[in-house]
């Protein structure tokens, strides 16, 4: 039998009507003495109000430079069975999609070789296992794998990538988001494993600019869906939207950013060409208003959290590109960034961090693209512009 | 017992094998959406069918005794079929609509919280806390426990002007998207590293401690074979302890948490936003972290008081601006609110447009 703690100020996080964690750890510490120890170690947590993980050597499976995050306790005498309470980072499916046979194979390996506990998902986009000893990662690894599942990206690795639902169960969708994303996945199954860039790498895949992966605040290339067509108006659902209660002048024209829409009480117009492609009218009146014509991406590099700089949203490299398979204009400019990245880059440096330290140009330049307004916000203000030889024989 | 045998660099299996029937014959050709409820929603296909999702918050930290919960669920009305979202839901996905009302009512005896779809609070993105990470200046999962007890009829029932996303983040390294989230709380430190020069010398690789700083505060000290802090350019982001553990920067007296607002990223109406800081510290105060709580609730109060429909909390911001902000939600505007970092020159007010 486990260890069993006393946990009074864990106890209070048992009440209120959302589902509690310490709920979830109390159930896998019946049956995991792992579990057990790391309730305890919490509880003294917030007795004492600070965490007690910490930094620890690495760890990992054979031939793999990722995938296992080594976790420590830094009180192993105190809570010798979450002395080493290693994470296992499993890459979930495209959009997340899983069969209860899999949560079910998946439950009875962790029950029996790790805590018990896991994330569903990391913040990358990992099924996440929480909390397992060295001794056991080849076994674990062993019966993933032999049943068709593989480890996910961490450290200086190409990082799980992850999309949006998409055309699954969306009607928004302007790309294949799962197939983009699980052909990435599979094309860069040595850059995931085997850490050689100068940082971490993320990827991630949005059907439209509504966004639902968060991919232009999360990841160093966001591939976001949108089309070059015109938007198609059913105007019968348009006055079914009225009859329904909906303003649509003021929630949908006026709320135009482009101010492309008017609307004379029977029929609303939209003027294409001045159409950002921003998704408000659409996703507000999905049964009226469709995206029509080519579709593609838009591709955006850089987007980071605080370290070291302050955070970054992705910003835009190509404007559009087609995304069908095989990929290969988009999987050949991405080799070309990851070159410029490794040529260029310093350790720990984010490749955005890196553009930003390089400059556009050299970005642009490297990867043979040429400069459009769609690149920036605005032009530049200062009076400081480089002039190249080739530049002044122009 | 033997091994199975291991494969390698197989990646994840094909997502085909894991879509409902009904997704895999309808896949890309989707005509519509409708909202039902909080937790309801049909999707209908051009061909007619359609698929219905329940939605079901968790608390992301699951035990391998509740994912089993839900597969059993999956196997009695979906075809064994479920999903989770980005935002760490669960949606089970019902192909056939007789089957919904049990899968309801079975979730609610189980105590099981249905909602977060349209125009409501959806589950909170947090990281891991003090549940193992190193570097937490608070517990992500409590604070989103507190919060979510509070806000449990927006993300069942109630509905506010427009989606509000929020996040919980431990520390500044912000594995959640707290810096473009609507309502966000993230965990800050507010004392310099206490540095083991014995253990810095043993542990530590000095160049990379010294790039890890971005004020550029930590410089050699050679006599210590160690690092030495310029006091009064640390901003407390405790990116040195990552890279160097023996730069204790934990200070369970002066850690707390910030509470910043106003960001998105969706493109819909106004470009994707980074939050923006509204409450520069709040003790903390665990179990419940009571006046993060309280201040969450004051600001999402006001929003919901006086934003137009459609509108994001940062859309709503911009539209009343920031000096109302202040006003209309009774929070102190401090030093801590003038930006001194990369972008500062940025965020200062060229105009003498401002309102009283």
């Amino acid at each position: 039998m486990p260890k069993k703690y006393q946990t009074p100020l864990l106890d209070e996080l048992e009440k209120g009507p959302f589902p509690s964690f310490v709920t979830e750890i109390k159930k896998a510490a019946e049956k995991s003495d792992m579990a057990a120890d790391e309730l305890g170690q919490l509880e003294k947590s917030y007795r004492d109000r600070r965490g007690y993980g910490k930094h620890g050597g690495i760890v990992g499976v054979r031939g793999y430079g990722s995938g296992v995050i080594g976790r420590y306790s830094s009180l192993p005498e105190e809570f010798p069975n979450v002395a080493n309470f290693h994470t296992v980072r499993i890459n979930s499916t495209s959009a997340f999609f899983y069969t209860s046979k899999f949560l079910n194979e998946m439950c009875d390996i962790w029950d029996k070789y790790g805590s018990g506990l896991t994330n569903m998902h990391g913040s990358t986009g990992d099924l996440v296992l929480l909390g397992t000893n060295t001794e056991n990662l080849e076994t674990i690894f062993a019966e993933f794998s032999s049943r068709g599942w593989d480890l996910g990206g961490s450290g200086s690795a190409l990082r799980t990538p992850s999309c949006c639902v998409g055309p699954a169960r969306c009607e928004w969708a302007n790309i294949d988001t799962l197939a983009i994303n699980y052909a990435i996945t599979q094309e860069w199954q040595d850059e995931m494993h085997r850490p050689a860039f100068p940082y971490k790498f993320k990827f991630k895949t949005a059907g439209c600019a509504v966004d639902c992966i968060a991919s232009i605040a999360r990841a160093d290339c966001s591939i976001i869906g949108t089309w070059k067509g015109n938007i198609a108006v059913d105007q019968k659902e348009v006055a079914n939207y009225e009859k329904g209660g909906m303003n649509i002048q003021e929630e949908i024209v006026n709320m135009c950013p482009s101010k492309c829409m008017s609307y004379n009480g029977k029929e609303l117009s939209i003027k294409d060409a001045d159409c950002v492609r921003c998704m408000h009218c659409i996703a507000k009146m999905t049964k009226a208003l469709k995206a029509t014509g080519e579709k593609g991406a838009t591709i955006l590099i850089g987007a980071k959290a605080p370290f070291v700089i302050g955070a970054t949203l992705s910003w835009v490299i190509v404007p559009f590109i087609k995304m069908e398979p095989p990929y290969d204009e988009f999987k050949d400019l991405i080799r070309k960034m990851w070159e410029f990245w490794d040529e260029f880059g310093k350790n720990r440096e984010r490749i955005g961090e890196l553009i930003i330290r390089k400059g556009m140009r050299e970005f642009l330049e490297y990867l043979g693209l040429d400069p459009v307004p769609q690149h920036v916000k605005e032009p530049r203000r200062d009076p400081f512009f480089f002039w190249s030889e080739a530049d002044l024989a122009k | 017992m033997a091994l199975p045998q291991r494969k390698t660099d197989i990646g994840p299996p094909h997502y085909k094998d894991f879509l409902p029937p009904v997704i895999q014959k309808n896949y890309g050709n989707w005509k519509y959406h409708e909202e039902l409820s909080g937790g309801l929603m049909v999707h209908v296909s051009n061909t007619g069918e359609k698929i219905w999702t329940v939605r079901v918050a968790s608390p992301r930290l699951l035990s391998t005794v509740t994912i089993r919960d839900y597969a059993a669920m999956a196997d009695k009305y979906c075809g064994g079929y479920v999903r989770f979202t980005t935002r760490n839901n669960v949606e089970f996905l019902v192909s056939d609509e007789k089957n919904i009302e049990p899968l309801q009512k079975e979730l609610t005896s189980k105590k099981y919280m249905m909602g977060g779809i349209g125009d409501r609070i959806s589950n909170i993105v947090h990281t891991q806390g003090w549940v193992h990470c190193h570097s937490a200046a608070s517990d992500a999962s409590g604070l989103v426990k507190a919060l979510m007890d509070e806000f449990a009829d927006y993300f069942t029932t109630k509905t506010t002007p427009a989606k509000v996303r929020m996040a919980v983040a431990c520390c500044v390294n912000m594995c959640g998207a707290v810096h473009c989230s609507d309502i966000a709380v993230v965990a800050i430190h507010r004392k310099v590293p206490k540095i083991d020069d014995d253990k810095v010398k043993n542990m530590c690789e000095i160049p990379s401690t010294i790039a890890a700083c971005p004020t550029g505060a930590i410089s050699p000290d050679p006599a210590k074979k160690s690092v030495k802090i310029k006091e009064d350019k640390c901003m407390y982001c405790g990116n040195c302890f990552t890279v160097c553990p023996p730069m204790e920067i934990h200070d369970p007296e002066y850690d707390g948490v910030a509470i910043v607002v106003g960001g998105k990223v969706g493109n819909l109406r106004s470009n994707p936003k980074f939050s923006k800081l509204a409450i520069p510290y709040i003790k903390n105060n665990p179990p419940r972290w009571p006046e993060v709580t309280k201040a969450v609730k004051g600001i999402l109060d006001a929003y919901i008081a006086d934003a137009k429909k459609h509108e994001r909390v940062g859309e709503w911001i911009e539209r009343i601006g920031w000096e109302k902000f202040f006003k209309v939600t009774g929070l102190p505007f401090t030093f801590q609110h003038i930006d001194d970092f990369t972008i500062a020159r940025e965020t200062f007010r060229t105009a003498a447009t401002f309102k009283w």
